[in-house]
């Protein structure tokens, strides 16, 4: 407790003195718990629910759906078509390969790279750079989608018309290689969140070492390897679970591709989407929301610990 | 430190690989920002010609864009109102009472918050909202979008809260106000940084959210802009894709220049995890 005795009072006493009565704060915990309590406890433990009967959108069963015990578990791991195109097993290996590339490597290396390029780089460059970048962060999300869209036009987009200008042919990317796009397209949605992360920790270490670094005569890669990095592992740790789990749960892919062609780029949140909403089957889009959710809840509790351990020492 | 030739290009070097990323992340943008100002329709990268503002008249005009803009400004100006005033109440008393748990409290919220994820919930959200009767409402909309940021605002708000000293509300109560005159007229204009940030913050992602309105709204009256513009892109028959550039630019103006703000105001500090 953080109370602090105002005058020779005994400490109890102090303690009971606090500002708000628990009953006065009980009413103003009421609103913000009801809302929370509705729209995500609740939901956290019905989807449980759901995910056992066979309800849908439409029909008999939407109205009084069966229980089903773990029918839609089993057709999601269906080991005869678990790994094919637009099954269960596809989407979430496909979600692990983008996850890797675009956060693990993509964003958190980029966001790594500028955050110590800009420590050095004249303030214009600087913030010249950090607009784009933070810009491509915090434009809505429909938005950078129509954006792509023109970008990568077969016939008139930017990316063709400057691979056209060096010689190169154009290419229709979003349908050969639509994997790759989504890809890029979130490694440069959100390098921001990561490259500001690495800045504010940079920023954080004592110039000194850096100085001390300069006097024995060490060159920058040396300063970044041997000081820089050793100095923020804990926020490079927290920086991979955070962007793992916004990516993870990432639905922006689905403005550029709608998760097509065929299936290529039906992340788990878009097989969700599309087995619920346009299958209508909300049993087993219920049972894909609670795999997302245990995969959350992994990551959440690494995630804590680890705060929690920070705030001891 | 010693000034030498070889240090010399290697900061130019790193300043020329700055501003080639920064050219890397500008160039899907550039499109975007030069398209809303040209007559004439096209995906191409071209200096507008001739250069109009006609598109911008040509959105306004449009009852349907302008309803749509309108839409998505009762949804997120409804949320904020909720999220801002639900989430400095329980942040407060989180951090002034005394009340039995508050740490589990808070330990719960960022798990349910972080777990629960807008693409991982459609359903059971889905399912709520048509129990509830609200399907296609701008209440649902809200009240979803409420819930769901309410434990991270409450987090942040928790944190700031406590970085004021209890001080100041307790000479309020020694001279003979009670605790909740100290709350309204003491304590609430001191937090008021905090919740301009939650304000701020829930506001931006509430305008720019696309999921939750998209299954939760059927009808075009309700539609908030981030759907209408989805829906003018993705279905048959292309747009004029000036047009619809202008109005993503008029749609993303409020995102932008509430940034600016923030970090005018407050120099961009760095809040945390802050992204839904």
């Amino acid at each position: 407790m953080t109370t602090q005795p105002i005058t020779t009072a005994p400490k109890r006493k102090v303690r009971n003195f606090a500002l708000l009565s628990n009953r006065a704060g009980a009413a103003f915990l009421t609103p913000a718990g009801i809302l929370v309590a509705v729209f995500v406890i609740f939901p956290f433990f019905w989807v449980i629910f759901v995910s056992f009967t066979n309800r849908t959108l439409l029909g008999r069963t939407a109205l009084n759906p069966e229980f089903v015990g773990l029918a839609n578990y089993l057709a999601l791991f269906d080991p005869n078509i678990f790994f094919q195109r637009g099954q269960f097993g596809f989407s979430l290996i496909l979600t692990t390969q983008f996850v890797i590339a675009s956060a693990l490597i993509g964003q958190a290396l980029l966001g790594l790279l500028l955050a110590w390029l800009i420590q050095t780089v004249p303030a214009w460059v600087k913030r010249l750079t950090e607009t784009f970048v933070i810009a491509a962060w915090i434009l809505p999300e429909v938005v950078i989608g129509f954006a792509w869209f023109a970008f990568l036009d077969r016939d008139a987009g930017t990316l063709n018309m400057m691979l056209n200008a060096i010689g190169l042919p154009s290419g229709d990317f979003l349908l050969e290689s639509p994997f790759w796009v989504i890809v890029v397209f979130n490694t440069w949605r959100g390098a921001a969140f990561s490259m500001m992360l690495f800045n504010s920790a940079f920023s954080s270490i004592p110039p000194s070492y850096f100085q001390a670094a300069d006097v024995a005569g060490a060159s920058s890669w040396q300063k970044f390897r041997d000081i820089a990095v050793p100095l923020i592992r804990g926020h490079i740790v927290t920086n991979l679970i955070l962007i793992t789990m916004w990516t993870f749960n990432t639905f922006t892919p689905f403005l550029l591709t709608n998760g097509g062609p065929s299936y290529r780029t039906e992340l788990v949140s878009i097989y969700n989407y599309r087995v619920a909403f346009q299958d209508f089957q909300f049993g087993k889009g219920a049972a894909v929301g609670v795999i997302m959710m245990l995969i959350n809840l992994a990551f959440a509790l690494v995630y804590l610990s680890l705060g929690r351990k920070k705030k001891v020492r | 430190m010693k000034f030498t030739l070889p240090a010399f290009f290697g900061r130019m070097a790193f300043s020329a690989l700055a501003a080639l990323i920064g050219a890397a992340f500008a160039l899907p943008l550039l499109w975007f920002l030069f398209a809303p100002f040209n007559g004439r329709a096209e995906l191409g990268l071209t200096i507008p010609d001739p250069f109009t503002l006609n598109n911008f008249v040509t959105v306004f005009g449009n009852s349907f864009a302008v309803q749509a803009l309108w839409n998505s400004l009762i949804q997120a100006v409804g949320g904020v109102i909720l999220v801002g005033s639900a989430a400095t109440l329980a942040a407060y008393a989180l951090s002034r009472s005394s009340i039995p748990g508050k740490g589990a409290v808070t330990y719960i919220l960022l798990l349910f918050s972080s777990v629960v994820s807008g693409s991982a919930a459609m359903v059971p959200i889905f399912l709520i909202i048509s129990a509830a009767g609200l399907m296609d409402t701008h209440l649902a909309v809200i009240l979803t979008f409420a819930g769901g940021l309410l434990p991270t605002a409450m987090f942040i708000l928790r944190d700031f809260i406590d970085s004021i000293p209890k001080s100041y509300e307790e000479s309020a109560m020694v001279a003979g106000a009670s605790p909740v005159q100290a709350f309204f007229d003491v304590a609430l204009p001191v937090i008021r940084p905090g919740i301009v940030v939650i304000v701020v913050w829930s506001f931006v992602n509430i305008w720019g959210s696309f999921l939750i309105p998209f299954i939760l709204l059927r009808s075009d009256s309700n539609m908030p802009a981030a759907v209408a513009i989805y829906s003018f892109y993705s279905e048959a028959g292309t747009p004029v894709v000036t047009l619809l550039a202008a109005y993503s630019l008029i749609y993303s103006l409020p995102v932008i220049a509430l940034y600016l703000f923030v970090s005018w105001k407050f120099g961009f500090r760095f809040f945390g995890g802050i992204k839904a």
